[in-house]
């Protein structure tokens, strides 16, 4: 007999002010409407980097705006399981190099693991607040 | 020139409340500050520099406090990086006084967490949406728990280290605490009772974190010609440090803190090595906070510090390393959530021989005091202080 799969009820994401607060993050929070994840990228060096910023963390230059893969791996996670619903708080890792604050979303929290594989999944925030990326096993 | 010995302390003293309805914080500030400065024989008006943090009440508390208690200051500061800014308003009092800006420096910290039920460590706090970070990680839950949980969980991954190291950690402040009268945990626990404990945040169980407190603590420090017309014991600043690590524009690593950085110039200005102290105050938020700190200050090699806490090696007359003698922030005080001036308080006891008997360090003549402040996961600031009994 097939273990019994706990289905945790998701836990509501919350926002805080609106997109227009930071009116230099407009790129990320228009492509995250529409399902893409796009990173900041430093002009000066090619890096990217994370979180997103109108300006360089490593040359205060002039920054762009890409879409990336949304493939990561899990650098580190923390199941709230003092929460109710418990949620699982995460870094992940680009493929394309930064480490990003996240919640890993739809899956046995239990199963997780640093190193799996993740891709990117958009949650709209409370309120009909913004989307933002979470991440889900690949 | 080297700042080494420019400031003693001579007055510490930590408030003997845990839980404080009845008082406002701006009052428990100022019962810290009589009793640290009864403490070392000098009067409110002796006070010349003040120095507090993001605990003193209002968003201009240093000015705040100094009018309610009437301080005529020519020095204040008020610089704040969480639990650890008193070890840094260590170093900048010591700073000040070699500079000549202050004689009698006056650092306070309080606060009432336990009263106003604040739930700590789990609750997300909504700060304000104008901190550039903020949009980009409230939004995902992090709170305390978990943000020193993800540490643990990497360290764990890369180090192999284990619930139950960390959990002797635990063990090691309890059978401080129950020495202590004022502790809120004064009963010993095992290793087992601490990974059986409920989990909170994963892999950190409820015993792997600090208790939640009201209080608060004071410390005076003066030059040396004052303290040497003092009546109290010799308690030298010779070696201060500070250093915030934080994300790194995303070059994440969450194996070692900023006591990696806080601690080399600390150990330089003091002219000894971690083999030499006699007694370690390690900032005690969780059982994890400990260990990271003891590897990034050199008292194991990094990825050793599950091995190096085991089996009492931090318990006091069993192991080579005491700490946190009167049970730390995992048993006895964690005021304002912050615990960064109870560890210098106790640091002062072990080199004064006033610490309880039965975990006072003998000859005990060097001590360090390192706090962590903010979040170990994200953004954090470790501060070293290294103390001497002259």
């Amino acid at each position: 007999m097939a273990p019994e799969v706990r289905q945790m009820p998701a836990r509501k994401i919350p926002f805080v002010g609106t997109p227009d607060t930071n009116p230099e993050t407009k790129p990320f929070f228009d492509a995250a409407a529409a399902g893409k994840l796009v990173v900041p990228r430093c002009k000066d060096t090619g890096k990217f980097f994370w979180y997103p910023r109108g300006i360089s963390p490593f040359t205060l230059g002039p920054v762009e705006w890409v879409e990336v893969s949304g493939n990561a791996k899990i650098y580190s996670l923390s199941v709230m399981e003092r929460a109710n619903p418990p949620y699982a708080m995460a870094y992940v890792t680009l493929a394309e190099g930064p480490t990003m604050m996240t919640n890993l979303v739809d899956c046995d929290f239990k199963a997780l693991k640093i190193g799996q594989d993740v891709k990117v999944t958009f949650v709209q925030t409370e309120g009909e607040g913004p989307s933002m990326p979470c991440f889900t096993p690949a | 020139m080297s700042l080494r010995g420019a400031a003693y302390i001579a007055g510490a003293w930590e408030h003997p409340t845990r839980k404080a309805p009845d008082k406002s914080i701006a009052l428990l500030h100022a019962e810290c500050a009589k009793g640290a400065l009864a403490d070392a024989g000098l009067t409110k008006d002796d006070v010349d520099g003040y120095f507090c943090a993001g605990d003193a009440p209002g968003t201009l508390g240093a000015l705040s406090m100094v009018d309610y208690m009437n301080l005529k200051c020519r020095h204040v500061d008020s610089t704040d990086v969480g639990g650890s800014s008193y070890q840094l308003a260590v170093g900048h009092a010591l700073e000040a006084i070699a500079a000549g800006h202050c004689n009698v420096a006056l650092i306070t910290l309080s606060g009432r967490p336990r009263s106003e039920g604040m739930a700590t460590g789990t609750a997300p706090r909504a700060g304000n949406p104008g901190v550039p970070e903020m949009q980009f990680e409230y939004p995902y839950g992090p709170v305390t728990a978990n943000m020193y949980g993800m540490c643990a969980a990497r360290h764990m991954y890369e180090y192999g280290t284990t619930s139950e190291q960390l959990a002797w950690i635990k063990v090691a402040a309890s059978h401080h605490a129950q020495h202590n009268p004022h502790a809120m945990l004064r009963d010993v626990v095992t290793v087992e009772d601490v990974v059986n404990s409920p989990m909170v945040s994963t892999p950190l169980h409820r015993l792997d974190c600090c208790v939640i407190s009201d209080g608060g603590g004071a410390l005076v420090l003066t030059k040396p010609e004052i303290a040497k017309s003092l009546k109290r014991p010799l308690v030298k600043v010779i070696g201060v440090g500070e250093a915030p690590k934080h994300q790194a524009a995303g070059d994440i690593d969450l194996t070692y803190s900023g006591a990696r950085w806080s601690g080399p110039p600390a150990w330089e200005m003091a002219g000894i090595k971690p083999s030499d102290i006699k007694y370690a105050s390690i900032y005690d938020s969780f059982t994890i906070t400990v260990l990271m700190q003891l590897e990034d200050l050199g008292f194991c090699k990094k990825g050793e510090g599950g091995k190096f806490v085991s089996d009492g090696n931090l318990i006091s007359g069993v192991g080579k390393l005491p700490f946190n003698t009167d049970g730390g922030g995992l048993c006895s005080n964690h005021p304002a959530n912050r615990g960064g001036i109870t560890k210098i308080i106790e640091a002062v006891r072990q080199l004064r021989g006033e610490a309880h008997p039965k975990v006072q360090v003998p000859n005990c003549d060097l001590a360090i005091a390192h706090g962590t402040g903010g979040l170990l996961g994200s953004r954090h600031c470790g501060s070293t202080v290294i103390l001497e009994r002259e």
